[in-house]
């Protein structure tokens, strides 16, 4: 049931410049599926809207979120300290069918920061026994979260600068290893997600890629977060659908970005 | 101790309601908030067919409040009845639709449609300052306003409630005018209107350039607003704009409101509108107040 709850922070840390891993104790953590997020809200009464972000990991009660500071809300998040209570709104968004997905071989693409969300994503599959494989795309050396996931499945990097793994995007990396999957699981930033649309195209795949959009209820009912979508959408009836309630992750197809 | 009070005949088992736009249906908010609590839900913005809404960026953060710029996205009065209000029905709570158009003609083809339902009132938002042909364009000039609410007084088989925009330089007259047109109540304040640059790319953040500034905020505005126009006219005032507390509730009943509506802050806290009821209970109690009628315009 989605609440807004208070929880605590366990442990809170740099991975990379900039990059910080936080876990929080609640109870929302058991809720929590592969591609949804929780809106995280600031103490600074001035910033009085929820911040999305994605769910990394989640075990037991521990749920683990890692964002970028991309502004002064996140700023003002990365000063929080562990023992300390973080208000959360969640679980949010409509996250993957992993049993859509189990069968089949699949490949998990992060780009920047769009690379947390995949973790999970990744381990929930393995469970399940599938063919996974992770594809990550950095900018630079700073390539946070890579041991988690080569802990999990066979994993490729890509740097933008060339300092590690293929030199390019995922796109690049894909094709110097020859990796071969049925379907692709995206989140990253939007030129990417334009990519992984257009090969999934191509070579006749599935997609899921996870959008995201400026929110201020994170529950649909401010119809703030919408995206462009192919067919008429549930709520509305026209081609404008809400990212935070039938998304974030959207069949690629279905969605015109 | 009594919490209820009475809008155009209807009653309502507390002042609290919820702002159009901030709540959906009521449905989005269901399962964190009991709506057998609320005075009334006020739905979303619904005209006669679905209206797509503005591009994206649609909402932007600001210094203690928002600016949004929807559009007015809903799916029109059809779906809204087959599927909104029926879900509402299983709630004892009063349900006032919020109406939006582009013409007189618009507005009253769906109060037309509503006239057969279950629904309370009706709330017009003549206010809207994010679409472009008419809506904020009735509510502006006091003549047209006046006219406006006629044409849909004439209509209407439940009390009408006109929602005022801040935008205007004399919110004294235009609650004048809305009186004189017939209204059975009138509400306010909608949002002023905002904008917000990104220095860094040097552009607008809101793809729509202009949106309607919103949340605590804005809250000494709309409480001089409501002071105005419940002074200017004798029907009943429902008082909103960057409401969050109990407190600040009650600024806005002392300056005249016989109702209040929470918006932004649903955004900030789900709970809000079950908070501010319990504190402004709290309240009574604890400064002796029997009755929250004894509260409205009290200020002075
Ligand atoms: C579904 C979803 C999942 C996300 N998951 C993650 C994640 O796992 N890790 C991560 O680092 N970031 C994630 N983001 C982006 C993150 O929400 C923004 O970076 C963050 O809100 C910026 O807040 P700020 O106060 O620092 O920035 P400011 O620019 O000061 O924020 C001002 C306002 O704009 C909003 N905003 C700014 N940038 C974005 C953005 N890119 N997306 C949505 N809203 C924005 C803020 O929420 C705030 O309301 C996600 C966004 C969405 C929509
Ligand atoms: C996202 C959003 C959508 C809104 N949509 C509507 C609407 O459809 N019709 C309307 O009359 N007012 C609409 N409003 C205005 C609110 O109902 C309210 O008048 C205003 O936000 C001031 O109250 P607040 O500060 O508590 O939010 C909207 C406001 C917001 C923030
Ligand atoms: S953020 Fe309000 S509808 Fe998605």
């Amino acid at each position: 049931m989605k609440r807004k709850t208070s929880a605590v922070i366990k442990e809170h840390k740099e991975l990379a410049k900039g990059v910080y891993s936080i876990i929080l104790e609640t109870l929302l953590a058991i809720e929590a599926e592969p591609g949804q997020f929780a809106g995280v809200y600031l103490r600074d009464g001035s910033r009085i809207l929820m911040r999305p972000i994605s769910v990394c990991d989640a075990a037991g009660r521990e749920l683990r979120m890692v964002y970028r500071t991309a502004g002064s809300g996140t700023e003002e998040l990365s000063t929080y300290k562990a023992g300390e209570e973080l208000e959360i709104l969640g679980m949010l968004g409509k996250g993957y069918d992993i049993s859509k997905l189990k069968d089949k071989r699949v490949l998990v693409l992060g780009g920047g920061i769009g690379i947390p969300p995949m973790l999970y994503l990744a381990k929930e599959l393995k469970k399940v026994g599938t063919d996974v494989k992770a594809v990550l795309g950095y900018a630079d050396d700073q390539t946070f979260l890579k041991k988690d996931f080569e802990a999990v499945c066979d994993t490729y990097v890509a740097s933008m600068d060339g300092s590690t793994g293929t030199k390019g995007t995922v796109m690049d990396a894909i094709k110097e290893n020859g990796l071969e999957a049925d379907v692709l699981c995206a989140c990253g930033p939007m030129p990417m997600l334009k990519a992984v649309k257009e090969y999934a195209k191509e070579h006749d795949m599935e997609a899921y890629i996870s959008l995201e959009e400026r929110m201020a209820c994170g529950v649909g009912a401010c119809l703030g977060c919408v995206t462009k979508t192919v067919k008429e959408d549930p709520h509305t009836h026209v081609n404008n659908t809400r990212i935070c309630m039938e998304g974030p992750v959207f069949d690629a197809k279905e969605v015109e970005i | 101790m009594n919490i209820g009070v009475k809008i155009a005949g209807v009653e309502f088992k507390n002042p609290v309601m919820t702002a159009s736009g901030t709540f959906g249906s009521g449905m989005e908010y269901a399962e964190m908030v009991d709506l057998n609590r609320l005075g009334a839900v006020v739905t979303k913005g619904v005209a006669a067919k679905a209206w797509e809404g503005n591009p994206t960026p649609r909402v932007t953060e600001v210094y203690g409040g928002m600016l949004n710029a929807i559009g007015l996205q809903n799916p029109g009065v059809d779906v809204f009845i087959e599927r909104d209000l029926k879900f509402l029905e299983d709630y004892d709570t009063n349900v006032i639709v919020n109406v939006c158009g582009h013409t007189v003609e618009e507005y009253c083809e769906v109060v037309e449609k509503l006239n057969g339902t279950k629904v309370s009132m009706y709330e017009i938002n003549v206010s809207c300052p994010n679409v472009k042909e008419g809506a904020l364009a009735f509510g502006q000039d006091a003549k047209v306003l006046e006219e406006t609410t006629k044409a849909i007084k004439k209509i209407a088989k439940k009390p009408v409630i006109m929602k005022l925009s801040p935008n205007v330089t004399s919110i004294k007259d235009m609650a004048k005018a809305a009186e004189a047109g017939g209204a059975d109540a009138i509400s306010l304040i909608n949002t002023l209107i905002g904008m917000k640059i990104d220095i860094y790319k040097k552009k607008f953040v809101l793809a729509n350039k202009t949106g309607g500034f919103s949340g605590p905020a804005v809250k000494p505005v709309a409480v001089r607003m409501v002071y105005e126009a419940a002074h200017a006219v004798k029907i009943p005032v429902i008082g909103m704009g960057g409401i969050s507390t109990a407190e600040d509730a009650l600024e806005f009943i002392l300056a005249g409101a016989t109702g209040v509506s929470v918006g932004t802050a649903n955004f900030s806290d789900p709970e809000t509108t079950l908070k501010v009821i319990d504190g402004m209970q709290q309240y009574m109690l604890k400064y002796g107040v029997d009755d929250i009628n004894s509260l409205i315009g009290a200020v002075g």
